[in-house]
């Protein structure tokens, strides 16, 4: 194979100046604009985040210590062309996640007609027999999903992973463009960029659509998080504060006669839907592990009768299982009944005697994965490995095979990024938020870009020093050409109702 | 031959509760040996009660009490009729694929010692034949054991004793029948028996063999459930399948007495 320049998304294939043309104001905006500006802009944003307390917890380390993940001032763009073609992929790919979940706790036709083989449902963890047979209400189960691609080409994505239990990630979205528009007024007149602070009232919107049938015109919707322990405690309050709903810890819930009450100073008031931030094995004690003291016992008889809605559904970690994940392009087929617009990164997996060969034979050029492991822990980066750590793989693949896949490793896509010796390109990947309510599924203009930090690195995961970027959608292709001189207060122009502006409220 | 059951069930706390919750898994359900002829829950206190069913098919009610409450009482009484088909299962409500009973959880792990034990008893294949050896085996090898069970004791533990539940031998031989390759699953219920003593819940295991279908096998008594036994609820294992899953709102200790009475009514 000939090796080819990874695809820089604002320099294009030649990683050089000059840009694609499409981006060559943004181009002008990096050349133009002094690096110790940038570096500047970048510590003020860093700042913001720091008192805002948007940190995260890193695991496995010794002492408990909390980061705030590196912001880049340098954004990511997609032109419009590319984010629809992409948005019909995610769209697509969502709901057969909902048609899958529908299905695998009820009906299961998917496992009678032979498209997946039955042992790898049955035998999942992620499935749970304890919520089956249950349909949610208006029967969607992935209300948000988090869809991590990758990019090698202009319209060149593939899936990495499917989120499909509680994505996390919206916050830095969000804080990210409120950084940008602040710290970077100048680019939101070069460049035309879809709004994303709509992202609470979308989501608050999608989560009142699938209100149980009987909760009325004003359905009560409330933020569940496990505490200010948690290391997305900021994302729990953040939301629930931008969506104006209470948040709330398992305590501050009953039930009663299969009905969710929160307690309040004003005494008990139903509940009709719950943004859950509790992973199901904590939900209800009743029901998971009976030891869990920051769940709502009798949580699940209220979802049984269909009382309540819980979003995401509980039992969604079989849909974003990386084993069920290679037999997305099926899944999708087999419920849409069109190929996969949106194709995964090919997939060895290693509990097939053949690709297990395969993958113990070429370990130095793949990414090898735990099926069950996020956050990049548990995890072979081949090109980069030692020795030692490549035959510590080899170990644990021929013992345990099925504990794992494998992928080839893509010239992932970089932008440039801040780095220590100036501007340099960088891996990043991206998570879309796409939400699923009764009225249809939305992709929400923007995301979450993470980007490697580390020269030459593909692991993007914060645990893992990787840090984030904004994320433009561009709402045209052709920009427009000639740079609009500045205006000192910054504040003259608006780019159309929907586009984003320095109010921030559109 | 006709069964009465009287099972009650006491709770007393040592200080009052605001809120209980719990999951009763105390109903049995037809099936082609068993009838149910009557069957009713009562508590000693106001409550909410809600009937439906858990994920595997079995009968639950919801029991919802708002306190102040310093213990409840809570009594099942019913009648049910019951035949036998040597060991065989007919008519249950199968809401799952037998596969799924493969699956382990944290109180029936693959265990080395078990699996050798499953090997050496059974030669290696699960058939009917071997699956009776290995309650019979079992049954053999412990002295009964009718304290309470001990909570969350895994069966790969359990093995290591000379004494067993009824419980810990059920999940001894999930592990083992697994092992082997048959799908295997914890049953709550009841049984008559003939010593008077016995008033714990009785626990045993079903096991599927490929061509026969769901069988029943009590390695308590090293002997196929017969028209003696009420069965009430399945899992994939005795957490799953327990008669009460419960849940308060108070700081205290409480104490359970439990009292089960079953007889040939006539």
């Amino acid at each position: 194979m000939g090796k080819r320049n990874a695809f820089d998304e604002i320099m294009g294939f030649s990683g050089a100046a000059p840009p694609r043309p499409a981006l060559a104001a943004l181009g002008e905006w990096l050349a133009d604009t002094p690096e110790h500006e940038l570096r500047r802009r970048q510590e003020a944003a860093e700042t913001t985040f720091r008192q805002l307390g948007i940190t995260f917890a890193v695991y496995g380390e010794s002492e408990a210590s909390e980061r705030i993940i590196p912001f880049d001032i340098v954004p990511r763009v997609f032109l419009k062309s590319e984010w629809d073609r992409l948005s019909e992929g995610l769209v697509q790919r969502v709901e057969a996640i909902n048609a899958f979940l529908d299905d695998i706790y009820g009906a299961r036709r998917i496992l009678d007609e032979g498209v997946l083989p039955a042992d790898l449902v049955l035998g999942n963890d992620q499935f749970r027999p304890e919520i089956a047979g249950i349909r949610p209400p208006h029967g969607i189960a992935a209300h948000i999903c988090g869809i991590d691609l990758v990019r090698t080409g202009p319209d060149e994505f593939f899936v990495l992973e499917d989120n499909a239990r509680t994505p996390s990630g919206v916050s830095y979205m969000l804080e990210n463009r409120e950084a940008m528009l602040r710290l970077c007024p100048e680019l939101f007149r070069e460049l035309r960029v879809a709004a994303v602070d709509s992202y609470p009232d979308l989501l608050l919107e999608t989560m009142k659509s699938v209100a149980p049938h009987g909760a009325g015109p004003t359905p009560r919707c409330v933020v569940l998080t496990p505490g200010h322990y948690n290391s997305a405690y900021y994302e729990h309050s953040f939301l629930a504060d931008s969506m104006g709903v209470e948040l709330v810890e398992g305590a501050d819930l009953i039930v009663d006669d299969d009905v969710v009450w929160m307690r309040t100073i004003e005494g008990l008031v139903k509940v009709d839907v719950i943004y859950r931030r509790i992973d199901d094995d904590y939900l209800d004690p009743l029901v998971f592990r009976i030891d869990s003291a920051l769940g709502v016992p009798g949580l699940i008889a209220a979802y049984a009768a269909g009382n309540v809605a819980i979003i995401n559904a509980p039992g969604n970690g079989i849909a974003d299982d990386k084993a069920i994940y290679s037999y997305m392009p099926e899944i999708v087929k087999f419920y849409n009944g069109a190929e996969a617009k949106l194709p995964n990164v090919e997939t060895f997996r290693c509990r097939e005697p053949s690709a297990l060969t395969y993958v113990l034979e070429n370990l130095p050029e793949l990414v090898v994965k735990l099926v069950d492991g996020s956050g990049g822990y548990g995890m072979l980066v081949g090109p980069t490995a030692s020795k030692a750590e490549i035959e510590t793989f080899r170990a644990a693949l021929i013992a345990e095979p099925q504990r794992y896949i494998a992928q080839p490793t893509l010239a992932l896509s970089t932008v440039p990024t801040m780095a220590d010796q100036g501007l340099a390109p960088r891996h990043v990947d991206f998570r879309p938020f796409v939400l699923s309510g009764s009225d249809g599924v939305r992709v929400v203009p923007g995301g979450l870009t993470r980007v490697a930090l580390k020269e030459g690195s593909l692991v993007v995961n914060s645990s893992q020093g990787g840090g984030t970027k904004d994320s433009f959608v561009l709402m045209d292709d052709g920009a427009s050409g000639s740079a609009q001189s500045q205006s000192a207060d910054g504040q003259t122009q608006t780019m159309g109702s929907m586009s984003q502006n320095q109010g921030g409220a559109a | 031959m006709r069964l009465a059951i009287d099972h009650r069930t006491l709770y007393r706390f040592s200080a009052p509760q605001r809120r209980l919750v719990q999951m009763l898994r105390m109903t049995p359900q037809n099936h082609h040996d068993q009838t149910v002829a009557s069957w009713r829950i009562d508590v000693d206190c106001d409550a909410t009660m809600r009937d439906a069913h858990d994920g595997f098919g079995n009968a639950t009610t919801m029991l919802y009490v708002a306190g102040p409450i310093d213990a409840i009482e809570i009594s099942v009484t019913g009648e049910v009729v019951t035949s036998h088909s040597s060991g065989e299962l007919h008519g249950t409500n199968e809401v799952f694929p037998a596969a799924l009973f493969l699956r382990a959880t944290a109180a029936t792990r693959a265990d080395p010692a078990i699996a050798r034990f499953a090997e050496d008893t059974a030669g290696g294949r699960a058939t009917t034949e071997a699956l009776h050896r290995i309650a019979q085996s079992l049954h053999d090898r412990f002295a009964p054991d009718t304290s309470r069970p001990k909570p969350g004791l895994a069966a790969g533990d359990a093995f290591a004793y000379d004494t067993g539940t009824a419980r810990d031998l059920a999940q001894i031989f999930l592990v083992a029948a697994r092992h082997l390759g048959a799908p295997a699953r914890y049953v709550s219920g009841y049984r008559l028996s003939d010593d008077a003593g016995l008033s714990t819940p009785h626990g045993w295991a079903e096991a599927f063999v490929a061509g026969v279908g769901w069988l029943g096998f009590d390695p308590s008594v090293g002997r196929s459930p017969d028209d003696n036994y009420v069965r009430v609820a399945v899992a994939l294992d005795s957490t799953g399948a327990a008669a009460v899953a419960g849940a308060r709102l108070g700081e205290a200790d409480e104490v359970i007495e439990v009292d089960i009475g079953v007889s040939e009514s006539q």
